[in-house]
This record gives structure tokens, sequence and C-alpha cells, in this order.
């Protein structure tokens, strides 16, 4: 809750995204012009806009406490398992109404084309949990480094490789129309994926928030 | 404000060839003391001797490289994760947040710490805020942002108050807040100050001074 009122009084992160969002969803527009993408090019297309829009927006919920002195306060009030909850929580709700703008954006104005659209909600939905975990747990790590804004994305990419292409597989089968059983494979790496990285986060963030 | 149980649990809180290194400096090495109910320490030293690094150790915000600290309550060890539920914290390096006011700063930390919103109230009056507690931090003075810090530390009713420098900033009457907070301290838990103002000093009983003793560095 203080970070979601945090985030309505200073409006750090959104007003940037949102920019960030329509910037680059109308440069690819103008280039592309009347031109149409493949269904897997634009599943690509549509997860490499949700990656980086999501590096710009989920770090800050770490490296902002560090920058300005408020993780103490974070230290002394709760322990180390609460707070990534809560950061993971926050980010999750982030997450989803950048992926929300971006979609809406995405459909609007690239002629997209979603043949299940029950399947490509629930990818979105699945692929967010684990884009927001493994990001969140990136933002504790690299929140007391000094090249923050190089690291996160160099950190996360690694991470998240399986991930984003297990999720932009899913996505191009909703947009061919492929049935829910087709895509289960997709669907056990998903979960699966973000079960261990949930897990590893919750075992490991104490040696990452405690110096 | 609920009172401090006239007698409260003993505590005891031990520190064991305490050693801290930053990179390949030593700031500090082989610290030993040891406090419990009762006990004052000013912890002094010169401009980079470690004070407030040893104050963030005790906090649990920093991790030492060796040594032990070992903080227990009725004989019993309190573990590392907990310490937060014990230790109150004034510090120049604690920020609280600047888009909140002076109340939702300190109702934000009793929601989580399970702490009734009524003693918010008395707390800030306690500290002088009470008239100011709907005024956004980020207009406070720093004086009044230290105040909030006091309020913050002792709103949950640590066993061990942590005070660095606590005084930088205050007026008078803050000043004088500060003297009659330690002295509550004194008298049941353990107070612990950071200074080398010789009035913070001459509010604690005991003295450990972080300079070598043949004046050289620490290496």
């Amino acid at each position: 809750m203080k970070d979601f009122r945090s985030e309505i009084r200073t409006r750090y992160s959104i007003n940037g995204l949102i920019m960030f969002i329509i910037v680059t969803i109308s440069i690819i527009k103008f280039s592309l012009g009347e031109e149409k993408l493949s269904n897997e090019l634009q599943a690509g297309l549509l997860w490499i806009i949700i990656f980086f829009s999501n590096s710009s927006g989920l770090s800050r919920v770490f490296v902002a406490e560090e920058d300005r002195g408020t993780s103490f306060v974070l230290k002394l009030t709760a322990n180390s398992r609460a707070v990534l909850l809560g950061k993971l929580i926050f980010n999750s709700a982030l997450s989803f109404i950048i992926n929300f703008v971006v979609v809406f954006l995405f459909l609007v104005t690239m002629d997209m084309t979603v043949n299940s659209t029950g399947l490509f909600i629930a990818v979105v939905i699945i692929g967010n949990f684990g884009l927001t975990a493994v990001m969140t747990i990136i933002a504790a790590l690299i929140s007391k480094s000094n090249s923050k804004g190089t690291l996160y994305p160099v950190l996360s990419f690694p991470l998240l490789l399986p991930l984003l292409l297990t999720v932009i597989n899913a996505t191009w089968m909703s947009f061919e129309g492929t049935s829910f059983g087709e895509v289960s494979a997709e669907f056990q790496i998903l979960v699966s994926y973000t079960i261990v990285v949930l897990t590893a986060s919750f075992l490991l963030f104490d040696l990452v928030w405690n110096d | 404000m609920a009172e401090t149980p006239i007698n409260p649990l003993p505590l005891s809180l031990e520190i064991n060839k305490l050693k801290k290194n930053f990179d390949r400096r030593t700031i500090f090495k082989d610290l030993n003391f040891s406090l419990s109910n009762r006990d004052s320490l000013a912890i002094t030293g010169r401009n980079g001797s470690g004070k407030s690094t040893l104050i963030k150790i005790l906090a649990n915000v920093l991790v030492q490289t060796s040594g032990s600290v070992d903080f227990k309550i009725d004989n019993k060890p309190i573990e590392r994760s907990e310490y937060y539920k014990y230790i109150g914290l004034v510090s120049p390096y604690l920020n609280l947040y600047d888009e909140f006011t002076g109340y939702e700063n300190l109702h934000f930390v009793s929601r989580v710490r399970g702490i009734p919103a009524e003693l918010i109230s008395n707390e800030l009056e306690r500290v002088g805020l009470y008239d100011r507690r709907n005024d956004p931090v980020k207009i406070y003075s720093s004086g009044m942002k230290q105040r909030l810090k006091v309020a913050f530390a002792i709103m949950h009713q640590p066993r061990i108050l942590l005070l660095d420098e606590p005084t930088s900033n205050l007026d008078a009457q803050g000043v004088e807040i500060i003297d009659r907070l330690c002295e509550e301290y004194k008298n049941q838990n353990i107070l612990i100050i950071a200074t080398n103002d010789e009035h913070e000093r001459s509010l604690c009983e005991k003295e450990i001074n972080l300079n070598p003793p043949n004046g050289k560095e620490n290496h």
C-alpha cells in the first residue's frame, strides 16, 4: 500500500512509462506504414516492448529506496521476506498496468488479430508473473551498485530468455488460434519457471537485502 | 502511550571480536564489549573511526566482516532477522518518506508493526511535531525531520535504542526531548549513542573509543 500511495503522489514511474510505450509503438507504426507483420513477428515485437517497458519501471521499488535512504526504514520495520512480498505485489500490479497499456495500444495501432483470446490473456498474465519475479529480485541485487541503468537489463535478460522465448511462442500460437491443450507444454514451462524464480528469490533475498 | 513494564525481561548485548572492512580498509577490529539492562554506552572516536558503522551493525542494517553480535532477552538468543522488533535507530543515514506527511510515515510503520494507530498522536506530541503532523516531510526543517526520526525509533518501545548524533539539527527544546528520552531508556533498557559531542557523551555511563590506542590507522 505504501508503494501504491507513493506512486500516486509522485507518479515517478507511471508517467515516464506511458510516454515510453506511446513513443515506442508510434515509432514502430510509422516505420512499418501500411505493411502488416506476420503473427510470429508481432508476438516477438509485443514482448520486446513489454520487456523494455517493465525494465524501465520495475527497478524503482528497490533502487529508489536505496537512493533516498529509505531502505533503512524498511529494514528496521519488517523482516526481509515481508519486504520482498510487498515489493512483488506492487511490481505485479504495476506490470499489469504496463502490459495492459502495451497490449491495448498494440491491438489498436498494429492491427493485431488474436484468434484465441482466452489463451492470449492467460499467456500475458502468467508471463507477467514470471517477468515480475525476475525483475524484482534483480532490482534488489542492483540497487546498491553504481551502474544500475546498465546492469539491470544486462542481468535480467539472460534470466528472462527462457521465459521470453516461451511466452513469444505461446503468444504466436494464440494469434494463430491454437487451443489451450496444444500449448500445455509452454504453460508448464511458464508456471514452473515462475515457481522456481519465486522460491529462489525468497531463499536468497535475505543475503541480498542485508549488506 | 503504553508503559514499559516495570520489571522488563533481562537484556544482554554481547559483541565479540567484531571486525568491519570496506574493501581492503579495516574500519575497526577486535571490538569487544557487553551490555545489559540499564547500561548506556557512548561510542566515540574521530571521523572515520567507525562509529556510525558500528551503530548500523548493531541495528542489523549492515553486516560485520567477522565477529559476533549476540542479543538475548531473558537469556534466549534473538535471531538476527528478528532484531528489528527490539531495536530503535536514529541516524543521519535514515530518511523517512518525503512524499508522505509525518503522520502518514508513522501510520505506515504502525500498520506494518501492528502498533495501534492511536499511539501515533502521542508520539508526535512527545517529539513536538503534533501541530505539523499533516505537513509533508519534504517541507520539514532538518530539526523536524530529526524529531520525526526519534518518533519512528521509539514508537514500538524498543529494548535497545541506538542514537547516532541524536541532537544534531535540534533546537533547545529538541535537545531536552532527547535528554528525557535517554534518561527513560537508561532506567530499564540499553542505550547506545555514537557521538563526539560532550553533552551527548554525558548522557551515558560507559564509553568506548574506536580510535586505535597507538593512534595508528587500522588496516
